[in-house]
């Protein structure tokens, strides 16, 4: 069980978070790119829980922060859809592109 | 009382104040309410003179600024001549206020008219109460103020826009020299005030050139406040204010501002020949002058204005031959019988509806106050015996004659010749033969317009015993007790100078009535035989159309000049400037998509640039 080491976790880690910020980063559809911000945020929380395991002062607290973190992004979930529905009907479209009318 | 004089000028301001605030509520009452304050400043400004009589002098002064060690007060001084001036000013305003309440019956803007009128009395009465040249500068150009905005009273009329346009203008020319004299005199004797400037000149410490130099722009001052030649054409298109408007401010009152800012600065003019020499040249010149253009003029009130501009050139003349008193008694007389003419041909204009005498005639049937009150004014301008313009008008050429100054003296005495003809062709025209088909009904007349005419023609006839060498001297030992610059020579008057005078108005008044009265002189044959003379004489010497062409075209061409330079040079650097800049924001709007994911690669980057950069550097 504690054959695997720390570093293993943290690349797994760093995969998850790129992944994430190349499609946060690249993906036209929104709703890509809110999975693509979970998936960085999923990154985040496997860090916290292994070093929980594997800190040098190891103890509960990054497990219990990762459970705070998870549901706070559940609830930004349910806003970040809400506006998106918002979106939609105002503009018949979910392309991030096209969501620039600050600008104007 | 008279520690309390500052308020005299505070009456009638506070007439203007009222008014203007309270225009459209008080259209009806505005002008009992303005006569009632003028009249209480007529009563207080009486109250003061005859405290005044038993004190000679009061000076009250308030310290304002301090620049340097130089203290600049505000103040009040009143002697003989200052207390003249503020009787006249407050008699001839109430009268004014009087007549104006049955001339301007009917208007619609009556209370702004009485408020405007309370604004110049208010200057003007400032005006002769100041103890030193900046605040007798300040109230000059509050008195043009006021000249300007009642000229321009009818300002729907273009006529009336122009005339105001040109009268500020025109004194403002005058009010240049003025002002730089001012300056000058500052510079030299470090004082505005009245009395420390001749006491430094009394004591002949300033260069006669430079006396001189101030002496002339200071007249320039007056040339432009007083009309006369060259920057007298704004005067005559001033009739274009209201008549009551034209009494008061282009007869009486304001216009001899210029005569008596001389007056005021009298020991800086009798420093200096020169000066003096130019203010009797400028004055006879202009007697001459307006006194010709008045004798062709068709229009009542231009005739008038033709008159005062001549009857000023008189006192200037006086004034520059050591005849202060004489030129100061001039002003006293002229007050009260030019006034009158001016009111009483704004009743026959009130009544006929028109001011071409060509169109009026056999008036006197139908208007016997006017046309009497009408006679003695005229009589008395034209120096008729026992007329109060007889005395003071022989004073002048006395003065003139005891200065030896003979080629003033012809211009002065042709002058007084033909004041008088002017004066009876006006009124063979206007008040007597048969009376004209044009004119169908006369309109009647008010009381408020008549009391003046009256109260006026009284002063007119008697005004003028108050300085004869028949009874007393009174008004110039007062006037000599308040200016000890002045030697006191009296000059006896030569007895055939009465006859002279004697000849001259009635000889005037008897050509006017074989031309004008009897016709028995053909005007027609007058005309044919110096056909150019008249025509010149009806164009006023072309003076308008010279400056026309001269100032304004000039004038025109220099704004013309910088529109261009306006246009093509200033406008060029300001759109290089603009475009510099709207180019350097357009390249910074650029980077500004609004593209939400270009943003977050841009923060991703510059945060693998800070961590690369601590990498490489190893910590902070």
């Amino acid at each position: 069980m504690s054959s695997v080491p720390l570093q293993a976790y943290l690349i797994v880690a760093l995969i998850l978070f790129c992944i994430g910020l190349f499609g946060a980063l690249t993906k036209r559809n929104t709703i890509i790119v809110l999975i693509c911000i979970e998936l960085m945020l999923n990154a985040v929380n496997l860090n916290l829980v292994a070093f929980s395991k594997f800190g040098a002062s190891a103890n509960i607290t990054g497990q219990v922060f990762s459970l705070f973190t998870i549901t706070i992004a559940a609830a930004e979930v349910a806003v970040g859809m809400a506006i998106l529905i918002a979106f939609y009907r105002n503009k018949r479209t979910v392309n991030i592109d096209e969501m620039n009318t600050l600008k104007e | 009382m008279i520690d309390y004089a500052w308020l005299v000028p505070v009456i009638p301001f506070l007439s203007f104040f009222i008014l203007i605030l309270f225009r459209t509520k008080m259209q009806k009452t505005s002008g009992l309410v303005a006569t009632i304050f003028s009249g209480l400043t007529l009563i207080y400004a009486i109250v003061i003179f005859g405290q005044l009589i038993k004190r000679q002098t009061y000076l009250a002064e308030w310290q304002w600024l301090t620049i340097g060690t130089v203290d600049i007060s505000f103040g009040v001084l009143l002697n003989p001549l200052n207390g003249l001036m503020l009787l006249l000013v407050a008699f001839v305003s109430f009268l004014i206020h009087l007549y104006s309440i049955g001339y301007m019956d009917g208007d619609k803007r009556t209370s702004v008219f009485f408020a405007y009128l309370g604004l110049f009395t208010a200057a003007m009465l400032g005006l002769v109460m100041s103890p030193n040249l900046l605040q007798f500068y300040m109230f000059w150009e509050l008195v043009g103020l006021g000249s300007f905005l009642l000229i321009g009273f009818y300002f729907y009329k273009n006529s009336a826009k122009k005339a105001a346009k040109k009268a500020f203008i025109m004194t403002r020319i005058g009010d240049m020299g003025l002002l730089i004299g001012l300056i000058l005199l500052f510079w030299q004797t470090n004082s505005f005030r009245f009395a420390d400037i001749s006491e430094v000149i009394l004591a002949g410490q300033m260069e006669s050139g430079m006396i001189t130099l101030i002496a002339i722009l200071i007249l320039i001052g007056a040339i432009g406040k007083s009309g006369q030649f060259p920057l007298h054409t704004w005067l005559p298109d001033a009739m274009e204010g209201p008549t009551p408007v034209s009494a008061l401010i282009h007869a009486a009152t304001m216009v001899a501002a210029g005569i008596y800012l001389i007056a005021v600065m009298y020991p800086l003019y009798m420093a200096s020949n020169v000066a003096l020499a130019i203010v009797a040249s400028v004055g006879a010149f202009t007697a001459l002058y307006a006194a010709t253009i008045g004798l062709v003029q068709d229009d009542i009130k231009q005739v008038l204005a033709y008159s005062t501009i001549s009857q000023l050139g008189y006192m200037l003349l006086a004034m520059g031959v050591l005849g202060y008193t004489a030129g100061i008694f001039h002003l006293f007389t002229h007050a009260f019988f030019k006034a009158l003419l001016f009111l009483a041909a704004g009743a026959v204009i009130h009544a006929v509806h028109t001011q071409n005498i060509k169109q009026m005639g056999g008036l006197s049937k139908k208007m016997k106050v006017t046309s009497v009150t009408f006679l003695i004014g005229a009589l008395a301008i034209s120096g008729f015996p026992l007329l109060s313009g007889f005395f003071s008008k022989e004073e002048i050429l006395a003065a003139v004659w005891a200065n030896g100054q003979y080629g003033l003296f012809v211009i002065a005495i042709l002058a007084a010749f033909l004041t008088s003809l002017y004066m009876f062709r006006l009124f063979f025209l206007v008040f007597e033969g048969e009376s004209k088909k044009t004119i169908d009904k006369i309109q009647p007349t008010p009381i408020t317009m008549k009391i003046p005419m009256i109260v006026l023609a009284f002063f007119a006839i008697f005004s003028g015993y108050l300085n004869t060498s028949w009874f007393e001297t009174y008004l110039a030992d007062w006037l000599a007790s308040g200016a000890t610059f002045l030697s006191t020579h009296h000059h006896e008057t030569p007895l055939w100078l009465f006859f002279v005078t004697i000849l001259l108005s009635v000889g005037g008044i008897v050509l006017a009535y074989f031309i004008y009265g009897k016709k028995r002189i053909n005007q027609e044959d007058w005309k044919s035989s110096f056909p150019g003379v008249h025509t010149l004489l009806k164009n006023k010497y072309y003076i308008d159309e010279f400056y026309q062409l001269t100032f304004v075209k000039a004038t025109n061409a220099i704004g013309t000049f910088f529109t261009y330079v306006e246009k093509y040079i200033i406008q060029l650097c300001m759109t290089f400037v603009k475009d510099v800049v709207q180019s350097l924001s357009k390249t910074g709007t650029k980077t500004q998509t609004g593209q939400t994911q270009t943003y977050g690669a841009v923060a991703f980057l510059g945060l693998v640039l800070i961590v690369a950069f601590y990498v490489l550097k190893g910590g902070y």
